[in-house]
């Protein structure tokens, strides 16, 4: 390299190889990755589907057991991202293989879009893949497929922004583990993923809305089958919103260097 | 010469009475440092008032000033704690400076931190691995994290040159410690730095694996890079290094080339072994400071490496007119260990400056 040489000014190599090694290392334990949620999910349809779908028929008019794959979907999706994305950036902090990616000429960006973008591709995957086994066990419709698809992507990006941020900020491998089994998950059990809010009482419908999972499960229902507990336009604007917060939290992570350097 | 040793002298007395002994050495040193060619030249990396506090109120660095020259092997010396991998991680970007300016190749690290970046390579102190990760995939991954595309005939050479090609398919968690140092420099190598940083890169490695290692930074001094590294192997400081910086509790004590360091602050000792044991010195004797040792079968004497080599001469011719005589006698140069183990311990600093001021002043008599 010659000394007038100087760096581009958007590092592509970084991003592509990073997203490379990431997803190389999913596709290594491709099975332990997609065969746990398949399980799961075709557990979820037995459980919900049959014992209770045959005392509650149809939620606005559409099969229970067809009303829970969104939901089933969500689940998996926001666990899912958040996992991979934190044990992506958590593993190299416990290796301390970190010290590397700190000392390249890769700028927050680039990290972020390279490890959320492998994470979310993750989910994504997964996702198609969850929805491919419930097709098996339900006869499937999607009225707006191209709504599906973005809240899919939409929501796998904004929890791998978020598992990032969780990744960064534990400090081991518990820590990893608490906020999606101690905070996630219950929100999306009680954010309306097996039953429609309108089946609550007045008083609970009302606390439900503070859960800001309703709004994505919601949103991400009404592309399947035209039907929301909420407004679509405010499920979308939940989604930006929440993904909007955690960029802000990445970028302020990366200019004071909080749990990276010192 | 003798109008630089006159500076020198006063330079040293000024900066002694400001009772920062350590400064004062290093102005002194520095200001007699003959013109060197290459000094000309723009250095490869420039440090300037670096200081470093961490948040706990340790002062990790004190206002350190370095300049490293293009294409040299600079090794920095210290023990445990002294700074040595806080200044190497502030340069490459992993910790970040309280105050201070660097430029690497021309280029501000904060300011202009990707083309500084590209420039340099790191190899850590720690075996810090991908355990789960092949050796290629990894190297691989390092040459595109620093800007550089895919190339698998430069990648394959370095692996080959580090004897880790037949490895490249291997789990690095299978590999062993000396292997896996090499998996370190080899992606500290990939994105063909012109600077590189070895923080103890011979620390817990076998003599084999060290001597290709040495063979390895000579040829990469041969390609052009500049090598820093750090070390508590004296002994290869004093092999591979042109120039030496000593580096204690914060502070760059020392900077100085290895050759001109060894001259001046070597310490040669003569020991004579006596046909008959003595009880004490013979006071003929009592000017070249000779020690008895080995219950008085052996005189020591110790004198500064620059010294007239008449006094051994003298001192031979006194001993017979004295009458006492000597079977054997051998002579032994200080090495840079012991030279650095003097100059860590403060006591000693202000030992060795004393001698060196008192030997000017000779000089500037005569």
């Amino acid at each position: 390299m010659s000394a007038s040489e100087r760096a581009p000014a958007f590092n592509g190599y970084a991003v592509w190889a990073i997203y490379k090694f990431e997803v190389a290392r999913a596709l290594r334990t491709v099975w332990q990755s997609l065969a746990t949620p398949v399980i799961t999910t075709s557990l979820y349809f037995v459980v919900f589907g049959a014992a209770i779908g045959s005392r509650i028929h149809t939620v606005d008019g559409v099969s229970y057991g067809a009303f829970i794959v969104p939901g089933l979907i969500m689940l998996s999706l926001f666990t899912e991202s958040i996992f991979n994305a934190s044990f992506g950036i958590h593993f190299p902090k416990f290796t301390g293989t970190i010290y590397e990616l700190l000392s390249a000429p890769v700028s927050a960006m680039e990290t972020v879009l390279a490890y959320v973008g492998a994470a979310a591709t993750k989910s994504v995957v997964l996702g198609t893949v969850i929805l491919a086994t419930a097709s098996l066990f339900v006869p499937l419709e999607i009225r707006h497929p191209f709504a599906m698809l973005a809240f899919l992507v939409m929501t796998a990006a904004t929890f791998s922004l978020f598992g990032f941020i969780i990744g960064i900020w534990a400090e081991n491998f518990e820590q990893i583990q608490i906020i999606p089994m101690l905070i996630v998950t219950p929100l999306t059990f009680l954010g309306g993923a097996f039953y429609s809010i309108t089946m609550l009482p007045p008083a609970w419908r009302t606390i439900t809305l503070f859960n800001p999972v309703v709004y994505l499960i919601s949103g991400f229902r009404w592309s399947f089958y035209g039907k929301a507990d909420v407004d679509v336009g405010i499920s979308l604007a939940a989604t930006l919103g929440f993904f909007g917060v955690c960029l802000l939290i990445v970028g302020w992570i990366f200019k004071t260097g909080y749990r990276l350097k010192t | 010469m003798s109008v630089l040793h006159e500076v020198t002298d006063t330079t040293g007395l000024r900066l002694d009475l400001s009772s920062r002994p350590p400064a004062g050495y290093l102005t002194a040193q520095t200001s007699i440092r003959a013109p060197i060619p290459h000094m000309a030249e723009q250095p490869i990396v420039s440090i300037s008032n670096l200081t470093k506090t961490y948040a706990s109120g340790h002062q990790a660095l004190k206002n350190i000033n370095l300049a490293i020259r293009k294409g040299e092997i600079f090794a920095l010396l210290g023990p445990n704690g002294a700074g040595k991998t806080t200044l190497i991680n502030i340069v490459c970007g992993i910790v970040t400076a309280t105050s201070g300016t660097i430029l690497a190749d021309g280029h501000d690290i904060s300011r202009q931190y990707r083309d500084a970046r590209m420039k340099i390579g790191l190899v850590p102190q720690e075996l810090h691995t991908d355990m789960f990760e092949t050796v290629g995939a990894t190297t691989n991954l390092s040459r595109g994290l620093f800007g550089r595309p895919p190339n698998a005939a430069y990648v394959e050479k370095i692996l080959r040159d580090l004897s880790l090609w037949d490895k490249r398919k291997d789990k690095i968690n299978t590999l062993s410690g000396g292997m896996k140092r090499r998996v370190m420099i080899a992606k500290a190598l990939s994105h063909e730095p012109r600077i590189l940083f070895l923080d103890e890169p011979t620390a817990g490695v076998d003599v084999e694996l060290r001597r290709d290692m040495w063979n390895l930074v000579r040829s990469l001094r041969a390609s052009g890079v500049t090598i820093i590294l750090t070390t508590h192997y004296i002994d290869e400081a004093e092999e591979m290094a042109d120039r030496i910086g000593v580096i204690n509790h914060g502070e760059l004590i020392l900077v100085e080339e290895k050759a001109a360091l060894m001259k001046k602050l070597g310490q040669k000792r003569m020991t004579l072994q006596l046909q008959q044991p003595l009880q004490a010195v013979p006071a003929g004797l009592v000017e070249w400071n000779l020690a008895l040792k080995a219950d008085g079968c052996e005189l020591e004497y110790t004198f500064d490496a620059n010294a007239e080599h008449g006094a051994i001469a003298a001192l031979l011719r006194r001993l017979d007119e004295t009458g006492v005589g000597y079977k054997d006698l051998n002579t032994s140069q200080s090495s840079l260990e012991d030279i650095f183990v003097g100059l860590v311990s403060e006591r000693s600093i202000d030992k060795q400056i004393g001698g060196r001021q008192a030997g000017n002043k000779q000089e500037a008599k005569a």
